[in-house]
């Protein structure tokens, strides 16, 4: 490969301390290098801003539950459709759109890299044949463990090592990346249609509680020594008065570790409700944010809801059904045998309900309120709060107060004295916006390592140039203008080959897979440990070594190993 | 040799634990299989290779020329469908999909004539499922509606339900109670402890009866419904409601007989309400092993799960319309690529009638119905025994299949992979 020079590039990147200055980027072999010769292709940036590729850390696009809310909702796939055209191929879809629909809009916006979110581990194989058919990003998936039975029992003996233990024969088997926990605990309860209510309650027959979940798994995290942290969605998703339940969420993760959060909590807009019904819900974006202001072990994301249509999908089996019985639309469901629930209603979110604008004004306020961007990423929990397509306008919000006026006189009548928005002055700058979409993932999920996140030498080269000037644009006043350049980028370069240019894709691309493979002392080998081995096939339908998804279906495999301390 | 843990390419419950015996390139013996199963790793009626069809009768022709002539087929046709995909495994269902948006066909699967109904009635209302582990580990009360498992899918009850003890339930056989519906006896009923006996199309009547006694309107119901007392009616909805975990199968005597996806939506809606009193899953008994795969795989792909039209460069969707019996039926298609079906011998007849006026190029490794009908078949490997690739069980749950053997014919990625790079080559649609 021929090699790439940006020349006049106005570069943000927070991870090298670059602030805003002006300067020509060279690659090599899909890296970042000091300088390339003569004869490199040339990209003038002309002083455009120029950042690293855009990473979502919390995304659901590629699975069993993604596909589910394409396949019951022809409505939506017939909202977005796009012909065949050059190398892209035709798509559909508006809030589920289909895979190569999401990579050519993802790509478009700059995104190069991003995180499915919740991967059920039986079901793996099905997220792993949609990443492959990703072809423009780098994914990676969380990986379920929140109703896991061989963990729960772990948990009740306060056995944290064979907790980490199976953590790691699951992840590498699967080819996951990190440890998810959606409701922890409420998913085997779901398994007889009930729920946990709290951190504290017990689930019947295994007699671990939620708290006692996360607490074991937060420490066989680090055991195992993994890039990324637990990957939280808290209990008692979307109920009024939750709020507390995620502050005490917070409070079970000690500082451990010196290079990112101990405990990622995601979209916890949804998690930051005061009230006790939807008659009296408010705004506790201000306690959340304080809790998350004290804690430098955790880290955040938004899950900012915008308006209108899109589709909620989460391994929140209950909570999904209690959104069945609120708005009676269409409703599926999904529980997996050991290991965890989901569930899939369409939904539209309404500026004529207080509801929906207090949902809408807490997202903003936790990234407002919360003082160091490192810690409260740009997010919807697409499409759970939002189409992705939606971020150049929360951006916009963050960076524009005039904008949000103007968003706020829309609001339904009785939601002013239910939330803080109209009293914060807070602008973001680029910088922040730059930590907030890129900088503050590749920390988050400890990717920075492999190259993730940042532009100086050693980095893999993903990048996105976007049509702003930022000594020409004030985004408190030109927030359209932010809009419309967060959009599209002119270029979007992905592994040192540009693969996009005003948002028509350029290349067919090839999707890279980045997993975790935890190695363990031979004793803490769950491949040979007789007892699970015997239960996985005496309860599983499928046998053990059916189970691992083969290396075959990943087209680029990028296996981050760990020595891990057990 | 014996390949362990092999998964069983037969029906949906893609049975992942049968032994498989090799020997000189043959299957000796399966353990574990039910006779459906062993049967297809013993059978040994295979084609030689690729075929054309000539005046005077079948002619043996390279592999080479079979596939030029298809891409040439397919690049002659203004309307190619291209159908079946039941029987092939998931890389091979997206080799077709990417080959139907290159020359603007239609892509079909056997869905339109199975579970077709099922799709539409979870378009409608949604779909409260789960993987097939859960029921056996936590139900205590099964329904199967409209099929006969034992028939149609041998293991199920073995390995999924009745006979198998889960995780909570320690002694199956006594602790769940079954439920069936079906207008007649089948060796299914003998073993059930509630056997529903239905009038031919009362379907829709009786499951609606069900939900009104769920919901507390037991007073509206008469005194028989479609062949069914009231007396059974109650106790069956009270048998649900009290269960700890329902799981409700059903089958193509639901989804194809009168009231279709109607029938279908009334079942799915009984299970959301009885989610209001316990917990009840709902699972369509999907027939072939990976039929289910292809309403995966096309629904990534085009965001629909089949009959998806290409003409217009984008995806197109309109069941009735796009269907494979619609469009042949409409005489609309003028050349058929079938792939791992056959629909002569499933179609209606003014269907077949016109399959019958066009050029069909078949890609199967064995003859049927179809045969009579094709220009050119060309034989591959049989997907799960000398073909490895991706399926999907009727609950979602994707499985590698194996290769157990290699008896040297193509697969069938490779042949729609090699027609694709020859339209590409042409410059094509
Ligand atoms: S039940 Fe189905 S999958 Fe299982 S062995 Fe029989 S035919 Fe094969
Ligand atoms: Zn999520």
């Amino acid at each position: 490969m021929t090699g790439l020079l940006i020349k006049n590039a106005y570069v943000i990147d927070p991870l090298n301390g670059i602030r805003g200055e002006v300067m020509d980027i060279a690659v090599r072999d899909g890296w970042i290098v000091e300088s390339v010769q003569d004869g490199a292709e040339v990209i003038d940036a002309k002083g455009c801003l120029t950042l690293p590729g855009g990473i979502d850390s919390h995304t659901h696009i590629c699975g069993t539950k993604v596909n589910f809310g394409r396949y019951m909702m022809p409505e939506d796939m017939r909202a977005g459709r796009t012909q065949r055209r050059g190398v892209m191929h035709s798509t559909s879809g508006y809030s589920v759109p289909t895979t190569y629909g999401n990579s050519y809009r993802y790509c478009a916006m700059g995104y190069t890299s991003v995180l499915e979110g919740a991967m059920a581990p039986l079901e793996a194989r099905h997220t792993h044949e949609e990443f492959a058919a990703t072809p423009l990003q780098d994914t990676m998936a969380n990986t379920l463990f929140d109703g896991n039975w061989p963990v729960m029992e772990a948990v009740r003996d306060h056995d944290v090592k064979r907790a980490a233990a199976i953590v790691a024969w699951t992840l590498a088997a699967v080819k996951g990346f990190a440890i998810k926990l959606t409701n922890p605990g409420g998913s085997e309860c779901w398994g007889w249609g009930k729920n946990v209510k709290c951190i504290r309650e017990t689930v019947p027959y295994f007699e671990v509680s939620p708290a006692e979940i996360i607490e074991i798994l937060v420490r066989a995290n680090e055991l195992l020594r993994l890039p990324h942290s637990v990957h939280l969605h808290c209990n008692n998703l979307g109920v009024p008065g939750n709020y507390q339940c995620t502050i005490g969420s917070m409070d079970l993760a000690p500082d451990l570790n010196p290079d990112r959060q101990s405990l990622y909590l995601t979209h916890v807009q949804f998690h930051a409700y005061g009230g006790t019904s939807w008659k009296d819900i408010c705004s506790k974006a201000e306690p959340v944010a304080c809790a998350v202001n004290q804690r430098p072990q955790i880290t955040i994301d938004m899950g900012q809801m915008m308006f209108g249509k899109t589709t909620t999908m989460t391994a929140d089996g209950p909570m999904e059904f209690n959104l069945y019985r609120l708005h009676h639309n269409k409703w599926s469901n999904h529980d997996v045998e050991l290991e965890t629930t989901a569930g899939i209603i369409p939904v539209y979110y309404s500026r004529t309900s207080v509801v929906n604008c207090v949902m809408w004004a807490i997202g903003l306020e936790l990234a407002l309120m919360v003082r160091n961007p490192w810690q409260c990423l740009l997010a919807t929990d697409n499409p759970n709060g939002g189409p992705f397509i939606k971020y150049p306008e929360i951006i916009a919000l963050l960076m524009s107060r005039r904008y949000r006026e103007e968003e706020l006189q829309n609001l339904a009548p009785g939601t002013m004295s239910r939330i803080t928005l109209p009293a914060l002055d807070r602008e973001l700058d680029w910088h922040d916006i730059a930590v907030m979409t890129r900088a503050g993932q590749a920390r988050a999920l400890g990717i920075r390592s492999i190259g993730k996140g940042h532009l100086g030498p050693g980095a893999e080269a993903d990048i996105a140039i976007y049509p702003l000037r930022v000594d020409e644009t004030d985004p408190s006043r030109q927030y359209r203008d932010v809009i419309r350049a967060f959009q599209k980028t002119s270029w979007t370069v992905k592994r040192g080959r540009p693969v996009a240019r005003d948002g028509e894709i350029l290349v067919p691309g090839t999707n890279k897979t980045i997993w975790v493979k935890p190695k363990v002392p031979e004793e803490y080998d769950m491949g040979k440990d007789p007892e699970f081995a015997r239960n996985f096939d005496r309860y599983y339908t499928v046998r053990m070594s059916n189970y691992p998804v083969q290396d075959l279906y990943l087209q680029r495999s990028l296996c981050m190993e760990s020595e891990a301390q057990l | 040799m014996i390949v362990r843990d092999v998964i069983c390419p037969f029906c949906a419950c893609l049975c992942d634990d049968l032994d498989v015996h090799v020997e000189e390139g043959r299957v000796t013996g399966v353990d574990n299989a039910c006779d459906l199963g062993s049967h297809k790793f013993m059978t040994d009626h295979r084609m030689e290779g690729p075929v054309r069809r000539t005046a005077s009768g079948w002619q043996d022709i390279p592999l080479e020329e079979a596939i030029r002539e298809t891409a040439e087929l397919l690049q002659a046709a203004e309307r190619p469908l291209l159908y079946g995909w039941s029987g092939t495994c998931g890389e091979a269902q997206s080799a077709g999909v990417h080959l139907a948006e290159r020359v603007g066909g239609i892509i079909d699967a056997t869905t339109s004539v199975c579970h077709g109904p099922s799709i539409l009635a979870i378009q409608e209302v949604g779909h409260p499922g789960c993987t097939l582990g859960q029921v056996k580990n936590r139900a205590d009360v099964v329904v199967y509606w409209g099929c006969n498992p034992q028939h149609a899918h041998p293991r199920h009850l073995s390995r999924y339900t009745t006979y198998t003890d889960g995780f909570f339930v320690k002694n199956a056989f006594k602790e769940r109670r079954l439920i069936l519906a079906d207008i007649r006896g089948t060796d299914s009923t003998n073993v059930a402890d509630e056997v529903v006996r239905l009038q031919p199309g009362g379907d829709y009547a009786v499951l609606g009866a069900l939900r009104a006694i769920v919901r507390g309107k037991g007073d509206v119901v008469p005194p028989e419904v479609a062949g069914v007392s009231r007396e059974q009616l109650f106790r069956i909805a009270d048998l649900c409601k009290k269960a700890r975990y329902g799981a409700f199968f059903f089958g193509m005597g639901l989804t194809q007989t009168a009231g279709k996806y109607k029938n279908i939506r009334n079942a799915i809606e009984l299970v959301d309400e009885l989610n209001r009193h316990t917990k009840w899953t709902l699972t369509p008994m999907r027939g072939h092993f990976n039929v289910y795969g292809f309403n995966e795989v096309c629904t990534w792909m085009t965001g629909y799960p089949y009959a998806v039209d290409f003409s217009r460069g984008m995806a197109f969707y309109n069941p009735g319309e796009t269907t494979a019996v619609d469009i042949l039926a409409r005489k609309e298609c003028d050349m058929c690529l079938v792939v791992a079906s056959d629909p002569a011998a499933h179609f209606p007849a003014e269907a077949v009638e016109h399959l019958a006026s066009i050029p069909v190029v078949q890609l199967d490794p064995f003859p049927n119905l179809t045969t009579a009908f094709a220009r050119i078949q060309i034989p591959v490997a049989v997907s799960g025994i000398d073909a490895e690739g991706t399926a999907y069980r009727m609950d979602g749950v994707p499985l590698r299949l194996r290769k157990v053997l290699d008896r040297g014919y193509p697969d069938d990625v490779t042949i729609l992979s090699e027609i694709a790079r020859r339209i590409g080559e042409g410059g094509g649609a």
